[in-house]
């Protein structure tokens, strides 16, 4: 299953994300225990794994929230450090993360939700206000097609539906540029028409040369968009398989059986 | 109904509205009821020299509590940057570097709590109370229990410039007060700092996720109120020209009720600064006015009480939301035709 990787590691720019060996421990207890991964530098990879599996911890490492215990981190096949690293880094290397519901701050407005840790400033910290509206303004209709409906750059996150917020969120991603964007969960609270629209803008970021991480309890959706799935489970990777060599019908099948402690038997 | 709502929409977002109308219908009713008061500039004036030092803390605590936290402690900043002030004065007669000791010593206090909140994780109400029995108790015991009069303050150029008299009756802290309301509405409302204090408050996760340094801006949060707070304490030794070892005892809950009528939010995320200046001034103006008004010093507390739970209840009511409701009611019983209006001198109006 090793060998399914898509990107040589010998070649120069070709990995949008790699981590070797990567662990994780709160206090004593191991949350991440070797974790080697990487995501082709134009790759959609589906992260698979229950509740409690080490998703989240996975996703807050490579987005600078908190540090690794230990293992070392590559983004665009530059070494990070990663006691420095921070998500004002993650920005500026080119990671965005969508979450499922940490993306907007839900009394405030629009166009403090869109800059909010990366300002547009005068010198001293004040705010450009008029900037960052006029930006949030042309985001809002034209990337995302908000359309009248009274909604606008002051209007405050909890006026919006779940998909209009995952809209903004999306929205706010793409216009900072990112070459990987991680989606935690983001259709959790969706109708399957919003469902549709974060699909869609996953096909995008295939199309326009980028990486993706989607994290998600829908099969069928990890499966559509994804090029390859990695399965973890209690901390560790126990698979990763690309799309060509499994059906939707197997991977399910694969899951449940993993679910059920047969997975030594099933090795695909 | 839409003109309707665009005519009065604009109210809504005039910060601090509702407070300002309850100040403004506070005086109104005080000038009916003890005219022989209210309709001389005196009692103003007085107000103004009373109510800055209130206002400095509420400006500092409307930062807290925006960000989802509370501060019990600014009382103990008012005594103890007062303490080393007058020390330093009387001792050095060194009134500035009295003055920049006694920031400092907020700045140490204020610190000291954003590490106990941010770094231990304390909860700010516990570690707060305990800060303010603590210093209080080391006020006491510097200061040996006694009062430092320093009436020979008034000489100083700090004095004059701090709480001296415009034109010989406009009190300096008053324009202190207000330009530093000013100057924070800018750091809560157009800095990076007053934005990430507010999504602090909001949420602190998505805070995080998005890049902000929680536990630093907690630290600065507390260090910067405790600066402020050495500020109020200035004021109010350099106003009464003595230090007193209980002073800003019986600030706490005033202070905090003026953030509260302003309109900020206890749940965090949501800072009225506008509100908090309106709301100081409806607290300060309260018990004198009551008081003035010779309904009996029994009434007073009861007075205040009913102003403020009705402050309260019209800020809770009249959100944005809420003016662009009343306004939309306001054009049902409104002339029903706004042209006539508009041109009343138009022969074929009417």
């Amino acid at each position: 299953m090793k060998g399914d990787r898509l990107v040589p590691e010998s070649q120069p720019e070709r990995t949008a994300l790699r981590m070797v060996n990567i662990e994780k421990y709160f206090g004593s207890v191991c949350a991440l225990n070797s974790i080697n991964f990487e995501v082709g530098h134009n790759e959609i990879v589906g992260l698979i794994g229950d509740n409690g599996a080490g998703k989240s911890t996975l996703v807050k490492i490579l987005t600078g929230v908190f540090p690794p215990t230990s293992g070392e981190l590559y983004i665009a096949d530059k070494k990070v450090d990663t006691r420095s690293y921070s998500v004002k880094k993650a920005h500026a290397l080119g990671i965005e993360t969508v979450y499922q519901d940490k993306s907007l701050g839900e009394k405030q407005v629009m166009w403090r939700n869109f800059f909010i840790g990366r300002e547009i400033t005068y010198p001293l910290g004040f705010l450009k206000v008029r900037e960052e509206k006029r930006i949030a303004t042309d985001i809002m209709v034209n990337t995302i097609g908000f359309r009248g409906k009274g909604i606008g750059v002051d209007s405050k996150a909890n006026k919006l539906s779940g998909g209009e917020r995952q809209g903004v969120a999306i929205g706010r991603a793409m216009h900072f540029e990112a070459d990987l964007i991680i989606l935690d969960e983001p259709t959790v609270a969706l109708s399957l028409k919003e469902v549709r629209k974060v699909l869609n803008f996953v096909h995008k970021i295939k199309e326009s040369g980028k990486a993706s991480i989607y994290i998600s309890h829908n099969l069928a959706d990890v499966y559509e968009i994804s090029d390859r799935f990695i399965v973890i489970d209690r901390g560790e990777i126990v698979a990763s398989i690309v799309k060509a060599k499994i059906s939707l019908k197997e991977l399910d099948e694969f899951l449940l059986e993993y679910s059920h402690g047969l997975k030594d038997k099933v090795q695909p | 109904m839409k003109t309707g709502r665009t005519r009065f929409a604009f109210l809504g977002r005039i910060e601090g509205l509702p407070i300002a109308m309850v100040l403004l219908v506070l005086y109104i009713v005080f000038i009916f009821t003890a005219p022989r008061v209210f309709t001389g500039y005196r009692i103003y004036m007085s107000f103004f020299q009373t109510v800055p030092p209130m206002l400095v803390l509420a400006i500092g605590l409307t930062f807290i509590i925006t960000a989802g936290e509370i501060d019990l402690s600014f009382p103990a900043v008012v005594a103890l940057s007062g303490f080393v002030f007058t020390w330093v004065f009387k001792t050095f007669h060194a009134p500035w570097i009295g003055f920049l000791l006694a920031l400092a010593s907020g700045a140490l206090v204020g610190y000291l709590n954003g590490l106990l909140v941010a770094r231990l994780r304390v909860p700010s109400i516990m570690a707060t109370l305990a800060t303010q029995f603590f210093w209080y108790g080391v006020t006491l015991l510097i200061a040996g229990g006694l009062q430092i009069d320093i009436q020979n303050v008034t000489a100083t150029a700090i004095h004059t410039i701090f709480v001296g008299r415009l034109f010989g009756v406009f009190p300096m802290q008053a324009l202190w007060s207000l330009a530093l309301t000013a100057f924070f509405w800018f750091i809560l409302n157009r800095h990076t700092f007053g934005e990430a204090i507010i999504f602090i408050g909001d949420n602190a996760e998505v805070a995080r996720v998005m890049g902000i340094n929680v536990e630093k801006t907690r630290i600065k949060l507390f260090t910067m109120h405790g600066v402020i707070a050495a500020f109020a304490g200035l004021l109010l030794t350099l106003e009464i020209n003595v230090f007193f070892p209980t002073q800003g005892q019986g600030m706490l809950l005033p202070v905090m009720a003026a953030v509260f009528i302003g309109g900020t939010s206890i749940a965090g995320g949501l800072g009225v600064m506008a509100g908090t200046f309106f709301g100081s001034y409806i607290i300060g103006s309260l018990e004198a006015g009551v008081v003035a008004t010779g309904i009996g010093g029994y009434w007073v507390q009861l007075v205040e009480g009913l102003v403020m739970a009705a402050s309260v209840i019209l800020n809770v009511i009249l959100g944005e939301e809420g003016i662009s409701l009343l306004s939309r009611a306001a054009r049902k019983w409104a002339v029903p035709s706004p042209v006539a209006v508009d041109r009343p001198g138009d022969p074929g109006g009417a």
